[in-house]
């Protein structure tokens, strides 16, 4: 028995590192935080949805109409003029505005559907945007059924198209400043994702294939015992530093660009066409808005590479190599799924904070905050990874002039005099 | 009696730390042009720290090191031009041949007829024939130590910094590669080696250094030490040495 729990207890140790716990524990993180936004979407559904009516038939029945979502919504606009109701409606935060249209009885009476206009506000694209609309529509389910009900009842009409269904609808959204008549959030949400995934996935991969090829190389290098004397030729730290950056750079980008043609006729195929005209709303790319996006993605890539080099100088060899692209996997995909779900522009401040701080984020946002012409937030984060990748080539450079590149981690009591990175940083240097 | 150029190597109280644990403790020690210098001790001893710290790959906690007049610590890449470093654990790039491997090293220190002699002396120091052309992943283990020997010395270094050189290898394998070192030492190149193998040392060394426990604790010709401490060979003196 002690020889058993002997090995186990020398398995455990040997398997439980920390290298095996951080990315689980980061991975249990995203999963709780993404949980946790999930769950206060839903728990939102619950609520009575905010919405405003305008009643311009004031007749019995529509009347009956308004009663009806008075009871199971809470009414923030009851006045007669559209735009001020869409300007209160999203005010209060509400989701949507109820026009029963002037001829809603007479229709009705005259063996017609009646009429109304719900005018949707959108303040997201992302999927979570669209959530809010759920009670919205159950409440109008109910009141189509209390309708039909009350139709019966008093006998307004034995037409039985106009009993089953009373209420012909339009549905116009309000979105980002823009009214799309005659197209739900749904439809909107469902374009918006397909045109923002690709540029996503690209960077996911990019940042993967090239990220994992320069760790690697640090792990090989370390492994095959060819480092120090690649540090004795007659070259900069800083050549050879950008040599592993940009070769592993090129690959990366020819193995994501191989994995992306299979990846790209997988989407199109998955893909409808735009049910809507985006460059009738002004939401389309120009050739500026395409550079920006490029230097966004090529700013990104600099970033990932600079952070796995920091990364790699810590690896003892290629197995532990292959463990230290998970952070960055998973840094690259906190961004892509957050962005998938919601908004950026929807987001809590403090979400918004994180998730600006990644700087994987901004390709991934760069094309659909230009479709919406918010070219501010893509400069800003452009200028943000520009730093970024500075900082990072910066102390890549500098760690490759450290002990800590050939020793690995520097012992606690020279930790304790300053912190190990800052140590290693701005110690004597070596040109 | 020999005349010495000028100094190689001069390092003067050098200090090195790992954390709070102390390598080197204020070793000082010259080698002059054209010498071939010994360093042993015990494992643990602070003999590869020394090379590594000479060789620009460490940091110098404190003291000074000058190569050749180069200031080690802010002349580093001026340091890299003149020296080849050969690690104990030395390997080379598996996908690589052998030639290629001699290629890509030889493009980091002369272009046009400078590179294709030291691609020749280089091919000839590694005396790997046919299989010169064979991935580096296929060699033995001697035949990875010539072609890693050949890669340090066909540059013509001023300074040869050699770590354990003959490690691991066969007599034959180790006679070959030694007869390499001599003839490029026998050309006037500065030779800074450390060894286990006191045979090799005495049979190589113009002079040698004994280090243990971070400090130098004695030095001079073979012959003065095995007269200093009355013993038949430098293995003896060793012993002598380190367990006083």
């Amino acid at each position: 028995m002690s020889s058993l729990s002997n090995i186990i207890k020398k398995e455990v140790k040997e398997l439980l590192t920390p290298a095996t716990l951080v990315p689980i524990i980061i991975m249990a993180l995203i999963f709780g935080s993404l949980g946790g936004a999930i769950g206060g979407a839903t728990s939102k559904l619950s609520e009575k949805p905010i919405v405003g009516v305008i009643d311009q038939d004031h007749s019995v029945l529509s009347q009956f109409v308004y009663s009806q979502l008075d009871k199971n919504s809470k009414i923030v606009y009851n006045q007669s003029d559209v735009q001020a109701g869409i300007k209160e409606v999203s005010a209060k935060n509400g989701v949507a505005l109820i026009v029963l249209q002037s001829d809603f009885q007479s229709n009705i009476t005259s063996n017609h559907s009646a009429s109304i206009t719900v005018v949707w506000i959108m303040r997201g694209a992302g999927m979570a945007d669209t959530f809010s609309m759920a009670p919205v529509q159950a409440v109008l389910a109910v009141m189509t059924t209390n309708l039909s009900r009350y139709i019966i009842d008093h006998h307004v009409t034995e037409n039985s198209s106009v009993i089953l269904q009373p209420l012909k609808r339009h549905e116009d959204t309000e979105f980002k400043g823009r009214m799309m008549v005659g197209i739900s959030p749904d439809i909107i949400s469902s374009v918006v994702s397909q045109q923002g995934l690709v540029v996503p996935l690209i960077v996911l991969m990019v940042i993967i294939m090239a990220g994992s090829m320069v760790i690697s190389s640090m792990g090989m290098e370390k492994e095959n015992k060819t480092l120090e004397t690649l540090l004795t030729l007659p070259v900069s730290r800083t050549a050879i530093v950008l040599g592993k950056l940009v070769g592993a750079a090129i690959v990366g980008l020819v193995v994501a660009g191989i994995y992306m043609v299979g990846m790209g006729y997988y989407m199109s195929s998955l893909m409808i066409s735009a049910p809507i005209d985006l460059a009738k709303y002004g939401m389309t790319l120009g050739a500026f808005d395409y550079v920006l996006v490029g230097v966004s993605l090529f700013l990104a890539l600099v970033s990932a590479l600079a952070l796995c080099m920091i990364l790699g100088i810590f690896t003892k060899n290629y197995k532990a190599a292959q463990t230290m692209t998970l952070p960055i996997t998973l840094l690259a995909l906190i961004p892509m799924f957050v962005t998938m779900f919601t908004d950026f522009d929807t987001l809590p401040t403090s979400m918004q904070i994180g998730l600006f701080a990644i700087p994987f984020t901004h390709p991934m946002l760069a094309m659909r905050e230009l479709m919406f012409g918010n070219s501010a937030l893509v400069l800003a984060g452009i200028a943000y990874n520009a730093i970024f990748a500075v900082v990072a080539m910066f102390i890549a450079v500098s760690l490759f002039r450290k002990d800590i590149l050939l020793t690995g981690r520097v012992k606690s009591a020279q930790r304790s005099r300053g912190g190990m990175l800052v140590q290693s940083m701005f110690g004597k240097r070596r040109r | 009696m020999e005349i010495w150029h000028m100094a190689a190597i001069e390092v003067n109280r050098l200090t090195k730390k790992y954390g709070q644990f102390l390598a080197l403790k204020e070793i000082s020690f010259s080698v002059k042009e054209g010498e071939v210098y010994g360093l042993i001790g015990p494992n643990g001893a602070g003999k590869t720290t020394t090379l590594r710290v000479l060789s620009t790959l460490l940091e110098v906690t404190s003291g000074e090191v000058k190569i050749f007049g180069h200031d080690l610590v802010k002349e580093a890449n001026e340091v890299r031009k003149i020296i080849s470093y050969l690690p104990e654990d030395a390997g080379a790039y598996k996908n690589m041949t052998g030639r290629e491997y001699l290629i890509f090293i030889s493009a980091f220190f002369g272009e046009g007829q400078g590179r294709k002699d030291m691609l020749e002396r280089g091919l000839k120091f590694a005396h790997l024939d046919e299989r010169i052309d064979d991935k580096v992943d296929t060699y033995s283990k001697g035949m990875a130590r010539r072609l890693l020997v050949a890669r340090a010395l066909m540059i013509k270094p001023r300074l040869a910094i050699l770590d354990e050189l003959t490690s691991g290898l066969d007599v034959l394998n180790a006679q070959e590669i030694r007869r390499t070192v001599k003839t490029s030492a026998q050309q006037g190149m500065t030779l800074l080696l450390s060894s286990h193998n006191m045979l090799e040392v005495e049979l190589m060394c113009d002079r040698i250094a004994l280090i243990n426990d971070g400090m130098i604790v004695a030095s001079g010709t073979p012959r003065e030490l095995k007269e200093q401490y009355d013993a038949p060979n430098i293995e003896e003196v060793f012993v002598k040495v380190v367990t006083k």
